[in-house]
């Protein structure tokens, strides 16, 4: 069976190559139909070979077997989080796909089915990162995903703001990868190895009195290009950019997996490089990981919170949520990494479908603006639902697939951290409902305009002309992805499926139960009723929870200057480094 | 090992970094990425040298004659330089769509995605 492992990555790849090869001599309908065929082949597959997944299964490629322990062999890894990460990337490109079906313009002649060969290299290299067993493959595909990740943001070319935000993804994004791959060459002069498991083995060898400052160097530099890609403050600058102007298809997997792979990255990395004797102690992970991850929910929810733009609202939220995932996986403990796991799961599933509701706002109007659109959907009832469906999912409430995660997760932090989730949910699901609300219903007066933010108004449409009804697949596609999200919590047994296969690959094996407490749906009902009201408060009296004036600084801060986000890259890097030190100072 | 060569690159890394960070002109930038790249080059070739070593290449040497550098670095920097190449084209292709599309590549003034 692990044989097959690689066909993760090469199906995907060969499909594309296929495409681009043949795409100009077939009708659209034959290249979409391939484009199905293979992500839902690699989807398939991805399922068949995680059902399979324990005990962890490991792959040569091209026979490269270890001789005596040593090998020159690519290594990839086949265990419950990398084959479930490569599943939830290959089902939402399949639903992006499903979703995209007669969406854009029809492509000039010469580039039928570039779009779909796109989305199927980007498939095949969210798969790669995913199970990558050693770090310059990871590097690679790393960068394989944020080429093509750039390609598809700037995809309407003749969109200004797609060029622009495609461009400071693409540099900030770069800079990272540059700066995880000095880390990984400071990890080969230490180690002499490039499997993630050999290099913590070589690590703890070498450094038996503790880490040093190489040690650290190239943790900071690796954690550097990983936190850029999950989007944590300060590395998050280019998400609502990139966000903001990428197709909606293309959205739902930059939001719904691709900026989560950061954080696996950075679970992934840690358990099996820097855990050991010779890497980062525990608690100074802990205090990187949960410091960065609380100061980006707390930022990305403020700046959610006072969004006009509605793509852009949705983007903020993932920079909360991820500050969340940031700080269950901070804490080390099987628990947190088991709510993440299922809180992810869930996000994925809400966050694609509300960009999906987006998407047919944006077709339908011409507009993702709140102010603009205040009252004028009343008609897209199906749409309008499904928002205020994926606000609830989004704010925990039970019994969602991302309630049932945050639960677990909050148990696992505990204190007062607790309210650093309840808090940030509840105000993204309120921003969201606050959207529902006016959008959707006409309810309360048309907002005044601020003076420093992104309107959202005037975009293109990405079909060609405005939309006069709402295709099938733009409303099946989202009401699938809810109702997955909902399954994620409901379904018996699917919790635990989840917490083993993750413990089984980290955490040595200790297994944890994941269930319902009333605790945490007492929580989760808290904090939906946070988001209700806050909406509601909104809606009735924009006065009271207009913008204030300390939130203006943080506003400001996003420029839209690429170099202004280069700076705050190396002041990220300089603060993890800061976070990080005291336990090389103390070994 | 002499530390020269790590210095090297992270001065090289830096002033790129710098370069990014104050540029007034998006093909400068781009070409800024580019310098923080050969950093990495630099590190990666710094990492697998040895004193009185020869290249990896074995068709005029018997192996195990005489030391050579280590090759699996020289094999990321290839790959390293592939990849750089495929980021600095596209972001190139990026660079000449905005000047087309806003008439500009200064930086300064392609400030619409704010807030």
């Amino acid at each position: 069976m692990h044989h097959l492992i690689p066909l993760l990555v090469a199906v995907p790849l060969l499909g594309a190559a296929l495409l681009v090869a043949t795409g100009r001599h077939l009708p659209r309908m034959a290249a979409e139909i391939v484009g199905f065929a293979v992500s839902g082949g690699t989807a398939a597959l991805a399922l068949v070979l995680l059902l399979n997944s324990a005990p962890p299964m490991v792959e040569w490629v091209g026979g490269w077997l270890p001789v005596d322990g040593e090998s020159v062999g690519i290594l990839v890894l086949g265990d419950g989080p990398a084959l479930g990460m490569a599943a939830l990337a290959s089902l939402l490109t399949l639903a992006a796909l499903a979703y995209s079906w007669r969406y854009f313009d029809e492509p000039p002649r010469d580039r039928t089915g570039s779009f779909t060969a796109l989305m199927l290299v980007f498939q095949g290299a969210m798969c790669g990162f995913a199970v990558a067993g050693d770090l310059f493959n990871a590097f690679v595909f790393f960068e394989l995903m944020s080429v093509v990740a750039y390609a598809l943001t700037g995809y309407r070319i003749d969109e200004a703001k797609a060029v622009q935000g495609a461009l400071t993804f693409g540099v900030v994004n770069s800079l990272g990868a540059y700066a995880m791959l000095m880390g990984i060459a400071l990890l080969y002069a230490r180690t002499g190895e490039l499997a993630m498991a050999k290099i913590g083995r070589g690590l703890d060898a070498a450094g038996q009195g503790g880490p040093d400052a190489l040690v650290l160097a190239s943790f900071v530099l690796v954690l550097t290009g990983l936190l850029v890609k999950a989007a944590a403050v300060p590395f998050h600058f280019w998400l609502p950019d990139a966000h903001a102007v990428a197709p909606t298809p293309v959205c739902m997997l930059l939001s719904g997996v691709m900026v989560e792979l950061g954080a696996y990255g950075v679970w992934r990395v840690y358990g099996t490089v820097f855990a050991g004797p010779g890497g980062i102690p525990a608690a100074d992970l802990t205090r990187a990981l949960v410091t960065l991850g609380a100061l980006t929910a707390a930022t990305g929810a403020v700046m959610c919170w006072y969004q006009r733009h509605i793509k852009r609202l949705l983007a903020y939220s993932t920079v909360a949520h991820t500050g969340l995932f940031l700080v269950g996986l901070g804490v080390l403990t099987p628990e947190g990494d088991d709510g993440v796991a299922l809180y992810l799961l869930g996000h994925a599933g809400v966050k694609a479908a509300l960009f999906a509701c987006a998407g047919v706002l944006l077709d339908r109007f011409g507009s993702v603006d709140e102010h603009a659109l205040h009252g004028r959907a009343r008609q897209l009832r199906a749409t309008g639902v499904m928002f205020a469906v994926g606000a609830l999912g989004l704010a925990g409430l039970p019994p969602f697939g991302t309630a049932l995660g945050k639960s677990i997760a909050e148990e696992a932090v505990g204190g007062p951290l607790t309210v650093v989730f309840v808090v940030a949910s509840a105000i993204t699901a309120g921003a969201v409902l606050r959207v529902t609300g006016r959008v959707f219903l006409g309810l309360g007066p048309r907002p005044e305009d601020a003076e420093y933010e992104t309107s959202g108004s005037d975009e293109e449409p990405e079909t060609s002309g405005l939309l006069r009804r709402v295709p099938d697949t733009m409303t099946i596609v989202p009401a699938v992805l809810l109702a997955a999200a909902f399954a994620v919590g409901v379904v018996p047994g699917f919790g635990a499926l989840v917490a083993r296969s993750v413990n089984e690959a980290g955490s040595g094996g200790a297994h944890t139960s994941v269930h319902w407490t009333a605790h945490g749906v007492l929580l989760g009902v808290a904090s939906t009723v946070l988001a209700v009201a806050l909406a509601g408060l909104a809606v009735t009296r924009p006065r009271w929870v207009a913008a204030p004036d300390w939130a203006a600084p943080l506003r400001r801060l996003q420029s839209g200057h690429v170099g202004d986000y280069v700076a705050w890259l190396l002041v990220g890097a300089t603060v993890l480094g800061a976070l990080a030190l005291p336990g090389v100072l103390g070994g | 090992m002499h530390v020269l060569p790590y210095l090297v690159a992270a001065y090289v890394f830096l002033t790129g970094c710098y370069g990014l960070a104050t540029s007034r002109n998006l093909i400068h930038a781009v070409g800024c990425l580019a310098v923080c790249q050969s950093a990495t080059y630099v590190l990666l070739l710094a990492v697998g040298y040895r004193d009185g070593a020869t290249a990896p290449v074995f068709s005029d040497i018997k192996p195990g004659s005489r030391p050579v550098v280590d090759p699996v670095v020289q094999a990321l920097t290839l790959t390293d330089i592939v990849v750089g190449a495929t980021v600095t084209a596209l972001l190139l292709a990026l660079v000449l769509q905005i000047a087309k599309r806003h008439g500009t590549i200064d930086p300064d003034e392609l400030r619409e995605l704010r807030g």
